[in-house]
């Protein structure tokens, strides 16, 4: 009798921060859905989009005679397009980005899920698909998909650095990758470039703490690796500091130039600053696609 | 004892841990510092990344060196350093102890009987008999005894306000038995005696001093020049600049003995001698008794005052009428000539005189008085004033004191008088005869060429031998005097002037007049003056400056007084002889004051028993310094101080700075409260409301410093939760809607504030809007805060209340608004309006509160440029109500620091002028 109820109590830990997340990430889309909206663009749908002179290859019963009747042409209502796009989302779960250098900073992989999560929120509410990588949660609509991808998000990897799964991506959906891409690069690599094989397009977020930036060590240290894995020990801490920066914008020039060349979009949010700027730019790079 | 130099160790042995210090540095050098763990997930990005340089795997030297450091000043403090250790005295044989136990060693006689019980016990140790001698008290016999019973006698020793005397200390060396070491605690004085004494003493035996190296200052008496009083003092050892405060003691009116002045000599770097004058009113001056040196406990501190500063009030009436140009013909001519250098002269009509009430009423030839004169002097002289008459053509013609007695007259008068020795008369002019021995002028030369040509004559009645005090050649009365009541009253049948005798030019005439009081010596006594004369002492002064009764000792002579020093038969204090006083001090007008010098071959000691002094708190403080410094340092090296604990060490580093900061703030902010009248607005945390507070105070200051007297510094923002408030009388409150409730202690604060007199102006700024009650956020705001405030029953200030003619006469209180809701305490039900009064007589004291709304700092402010900050109404009525707002500040604070003396009903004329009823 006792293995049901524990199941419950772990189920009711594990779904404890969901709420929290999913409320955090409705919060911060809320801010968003305020400005912009709507495809903008003639098509099927349910809203109303514009009035339109008849044309010839019109049925005469998608005539608004009440529009019509008002002058001597005939017109038909147009609906808003509102076509359902598919959006696979990867986040990093691994520990190495549950770091926060100082303890008023949320963790990178707070603001990752949160950030994903807004977005996901953003995209169902515009009628898109949303989904996981590596086939955990296909592409679905509707807040049903919402609990679950918040469900998903939650977990944690044991793993030192994450790796993306190039898995379940359809073709010619869209993708956002989220994580700090601090590890070996060429995973990722290979990951974007079949993602662009196969006529995927999408953004790449890089999440990093403002210490990760400035490197603000000195003496005698030894580095660690979250999980104390991977070591690394110093006299001077003080003096790899410009080494240390030069090999950080190298990898961010390296994920740009990928970007680029695969037409994907590519930028730096640091866990300091607003998660609203990020976000704003998140839905911005998927709108362009649209 | 192991010593290095002036420093000893209790300890050495533990000085040869400092052997073990290069040990440690090659130790301390060895080890690198420890790493620091973090966690970075950047790691990936430094793999592979090598050291260029390997140097900090090592200490720096500097680090080392402040560890090494640290380390030798702990081994050092623990070693017991002690700076200048006490030797042990050896010695053998009777020791014997002498202090000099002059006033110069009052001021610390207790340090020298601990010096002298610690010298005892010393003795004791090494079985020595002793003997201690006060040289200003010397024994008969010196005996040696065991230092156990010697020092029993250690409390019967204390110090006499005189100095050895030298032909005793000589008789007192012939009696010294054997030999002996001698200790000598000499008071740093010099003096002749001392050689004497010295060379008597080795004869003995070894002879050392304890000299303490302060400052002796003795205070001259006071003398009186040109209206002015002036102090002096002398100084030994000649030092830098320094200032000593002088005070004048006196009684005051209700016979209260109290400071009467305070003067500051200033002594300039180098110089011996500080010299100040004192102006003072003639009625303060000739009550001060005394002049002493502020927290100074010797003799040579006080200066006792005698007649020298008294300066008595004489009224001088003459019969005759004004005869203009003849001024040497004038009865009261000569009379002004000898008084005035020393007595405060005083003219008028006798009824104005009396009012005066002074201390003798001289009438130059006036035969007749008005019955209300005569009444009037008659009451005067009964209690105690003197009346001196002389003689002249109107009292020889007139008729009184023929017949019986007049009260006026001490002896009855024949008709007439007499005439000798002029181109008319028989006989040679007459000299006066030698002073009998019951005359107060008794001892005054009388010099040969004082004649007398006429004079009224005396009646001969059976109580005229007692009333005369001098007479002619011949027995002929000169001067009579009688008792009346406490005073006295005195003729010299001669007149004031040079017509009948050559008395009034000679120096005798102005003797006498002192000898009677009349006037007093400016100067100090001569011989001839004091010969024959009796001084009773009648306070004397101890070493330490404190006064006692003197009645009980002998009387002394006035020769005696004046050549003689003091000493045990002449004690200083204060004699009297007669109405006549005179101070002995103990430090004479000229003398100055020189450091005693010992020869070469003495040893001399400082007196401080505490002289060795332990170092070893300093190093160990030192020791924490440092290591305190090396964990900084060690931090810095390390890179702790920076990234993600800095801020804890910052925290350490600046908390370790700042602390002994704090209570020099403290003193500071009490100075700038005290020094001048600063009035205060309390911070309700709201800059906006607390910058117009200043700003307005600022400009209330500005109107009181150009209206009245009271000048106040720039005001002070006050935080009721740490600040004094005592300093303050007066504090502007403006109440915000969000400002805390005061803690608990700063109630207790607040409410002993309003309990001793202090009074706080409540603004709660909304008069535009509410009205007094109602509930604006600010009134509910201020309910809150006075709830547990000490506040009594309140009232709308009545019409008559003080405040309304404090300074200004005003009905409104106007601020930046004009509501007629000010509030304050409330009268007494009781008090009632007397019959044609314009207010009642209203309760006394100060109101502990004022409440209002009417925003009175806005009205009030002004800026840096003494510009108006705010606009109050509108055109010529808006500045006529801001002028009210300004007269309201300044009845306002007028009411706080004069309190009800507006209340008084003495004003009320004034007040009933100015009213225009």
């Amino acid at each position: 009798m006792t293995q049901p109820l524990a199941l419950r109590a772990d189920a009711e830990a594990l779904a404890s921060p969901l709420p929290a997340l999913l409320a955090e990430a409705e919060h911060l889309a809320t801010a968003v859905l305020l400005g912009e909206h709507g495809r903008r663009r003639a098509g099927l749908g349910d809203t109303f989009w514009q009035y339109r002179p008849a044309q010839d290859h019109d049925e005469v019963r998608n005539i608004d005679w009440r529009r019509s009747g008002r002058s001597d042409a005939t017109f038909v209502q147009d609906k808003e397009w509102q076509i359902a796009q598919s959006v696979i989302l990867w986040v990093d779960q691994a520990a190495s980005m549950r770091f926060a250098s100082t303890d008023d900073l949320p963790t990178k992989a707070t603001r990752a899920r949160t950030l994903a999560l807004a977005t996901a929120i953003l995209l169902i509410r515009g009628g898109e698909r949303v989904g996981l990588t590596g086939l955990r949660a296909p592409p679905r609509r509707g807040e049903a998909q919402l609990e679950k991808l918040a469900a998903l998000l939650s977990n944690d990897d044991t793993t030192d650095y994450g790796m993306p799964e190039s898995q379940g991506m359809l073709p010619h959906s869209r993708a956002v990758f989220v994580s700090d891409f601090l590890d070996d690069i060429t995973p990722i690599q290979d990951a974007l470039t079949r993602a662009a094989d196969r006529g995927v397009r999408g953004v790449i977020l890089q999440v990093l703490d403002p210490q990760e930036e400035a490197f603000p060590f000195d003496g005698r240290t030894i580095f660690e690796s979250m999980t104390g894995q991977i070591k690394h020990e110093t006299l001077k801490a003080g003096d790899l500091r410009d080494r240390y920066l030069t090999r950080l914008a190298e990898r961010k020039d390296l994920l740009s130039t990928l970007a680029r060349a695969t037409g994907w979009q590519f930028t730096t949010h640091h866990t300091n600053t607003t998660a609203t700027q990020a976000l704003l730019w998140l839905y911005q790079a998927l709108e362009r696609h649209a | 004892m192991f010593a290095i130099g002036p420093i000893g160790f209790t300890a050495p042995w533990l000085l040869l841990g400092l052997v073990a210090l290069p040990i440690l540095w090659l130790l301390l050098r060895a080890v690198p510092p420890a790493p620091t763990r973090r966690r970075f997930p950047g790691v990936a990005l430094l793999l592979g990344l090598t050291d260029d340089q390997t140097q900090s795997d090592r200490t720096p030297w500097w680090l080392l060196l402040l560890r090494i450091l640290a380390v030798a000043a702990v081994i050092l403090a623990f070693a017991g350093p002690v700076l200048n250790p006490q030797e042990d005295r050896a010695g053998t044989g009777p020791l014997l102890i002498i202090a000099d136990g002059t006033w110069a060693d009052a001021r610390d006689w207790q340090n020298r009987t601990d010096r002298i019980e610690a010298l005892f016990e010393e003795a004791g140790r090494t079985a020595r008999t002793t003997a201690v001698v006060t040289l200003t008290d010397l024994p008969a016999e010196t005996q040696f005894r065991s230092a156990d019973v010697t020092a029993r006698r250690i409390p019967n020793l204390q110090p006499h306000p005189w100095e050895p005397d030298a032909q005793a200390l000589t008789d007192w060396i012939e009696t010294l038995p054997g030999s002996f070491d001698t200790i000598w605690l000499s008071d740093g004085l010099a003096r002749e005696s001392r050689n004497t004494l010295l060379t008597g003493l080795e004869d003995f035996g070894g002879v050392s001093v304890f000299q303490s190296p302060r400052q002796t200052i003795g205070l001259r008496p006071a003398r009186f020049e040109d209206g002015k009083v002036i102090v002096s003092a002398a100084r030994t050892p000649v030092g830098n600049a320094m200032t000593a405060t002088i005070t004048a003691m006196g009684l005051d009116p209700s016979g209260v003995e109290r400071a009467l002045a305070t003067i500051d000599l200033d002594f300039a770097a180098g110089e011996p001698v500080a010299e100040n004058a004192l102006v003072l009113p003639p009625e303060l001056r000739n009550r001060i008794t005394r002049f002493e040196q502020s927290g100074t406990r010797s003799a040579g501190a006080v200066s006792l005052v005698d007649d020298a500063l008294r300066r008595r009030e004489v009224a001088l009436i003459s019969g005759a009428g004004d005869r203009e140009g003849l001024e040497l013909l004038s009865p009261l001519y000569y009379l002004r000539e000898a008084l005035a250098p020393t007595a405060d002269l005083i003219d008028g009509t006798i009824e104005d005189l009396l009012l005066a009430n002074p201390d003798v009423i001289i009438l130059a030839d006036v035969a007749t008085l008005a019955g209300a004169d005569a009444s009037g002097i008659i009451e005067w002289v009964e209690n105690g004033g003197m009346l001196l008459r002389f003689a002249g053509p109107r009292l020889a013609a007139s008729d009184i004191g023929r017949q019986e007695e007049d009260p006026l007259l001490p002896v009855r008068l024949r008709d007439g008088g007499r005439s000798v020795g002029g181109a008319m008369s028989w006989g040679e002019p007459k000299a006066l005869a030698p002073f009998s021995e019951g005359s107060p002028f008794f001892g005054l030369q009388v010099p040969d060429d004082v004649t007398v040509n006429a004079q009224v004559m005396a009646q001969p009645d059976p109580t005229l031998a007692d009333r005369v005090i001098a007479q002619l050649a011949d027995g002929t009365p000169l001067v009579t005097r009688k008792t009346v009541g406490e005073g006295q009253i005195v003729l010299f049948h001669v007149t004031a002037n040079a017509e009948w005798s050559s008395l009034p030019l000679s120096g005798l005439f102005v003797q006498m007049l002192e000898r009677l009081a009349v006037s007093t010596r400016a100067m100090a006594p001569t011989d001839a003056e004091l010969a024959g004369t009796t001084w009773l002492p009648q306070q004397v002064l101890d070493a330490f400056g404190r006064l006692s009764d003197g009645s009980s000792l002998q009387g002394v002579a006035g020769e005696t007084i004046i050549e003689s020093k003091p000493g045990a038969n002449l004690q200083p204090g204060l004699y009297a002889s007669g109405d006549n006083r005179l101070a002995l001090n103990v430090i004479a007008p000229d003398q100055t004051l020189a450091t005693a010098q010992w020869p070469a071959r003495i040893r001399v000691e400082g007196l401080a028993v505490a002289a060795a002094t332990s170092l070893k708190g300093v190093l160990l403080l030192w020791a924490l310094l440092l290591l305190y410094v090396d964990v900084m340092a060690s931090l810095a090296i390390g890179g702790r101080l920076r990234g993600p604990r800095a801020d804890v060490a910052a925290a350490l580093f600046a908390a370790f700075l700042l602390a002994p900061t704090y209570a020099d703030a403290q003193d500071d902010f009490a100075l700038r409260a005290t020094t001048q009248v600063v009035l205060g607005h309390v911070l309700t945390g709201n800059a906006t409301v607390d910058d117009t507070a200043a700003a307005g105070l600022t400009g209330l200051s500005q109107t009181l410093f150009r209206r009245t007297s009271i000048e106040p510094a720039s005001p002070i923002g006050v935080d009721i939760e740490t600040d004094e408030l005592a300093f303050f009388p007066f504090l502007y409150w403006p109440v915000t809607a969000d400002q805390p409730v005061p803690s608990r202690e700063a109630y207790a604060r607040l409410n002993r504030y309003l309990r001793s007199g202090g009074m706080i102006l409540f603004d709660t700024r909304d008069a535009d809007t509410a009205r007094f009650g109602s509930s604006s956020p600010e009134g509910r705001k201020l309910q809150t805060i006075a709830r547990s405030l000490d506040i009594p029953a309140l009232s709308p200030i009545p019409d008559d209340h003080v405040l309304t003619r404090a300074f200004y006469l005003l009905q409104d209180f106007p601020g930046r608004y004009a509501s007629r809701d000010v509030w304050v305490e409330a009268a007494p039900i009781d008090a009632e309006r007397a019959e044609g009064m314009p207010f009642r007589n209203l309760n006394d004291g100060v109101t502990p509160v004022v409440i209002g709304g009417n925003d009175w700092a806005k009205a009030w402010a002004v800026d840096q440029y003494g510009d108006r900050m705010f606009p109050v109404g509108r055109g010529q009525a808006g500045e006529r109500q801001r002028e009210f707002a300004y007269r309201f500040g300044v009845n306002l604070i007028m009411h706080v620091l004069t309190g009800n003396y507006k209340s008084d009903q003495v004003h009320v004329p004034d007040l009933l002028d100015r009213l225009g009823q």
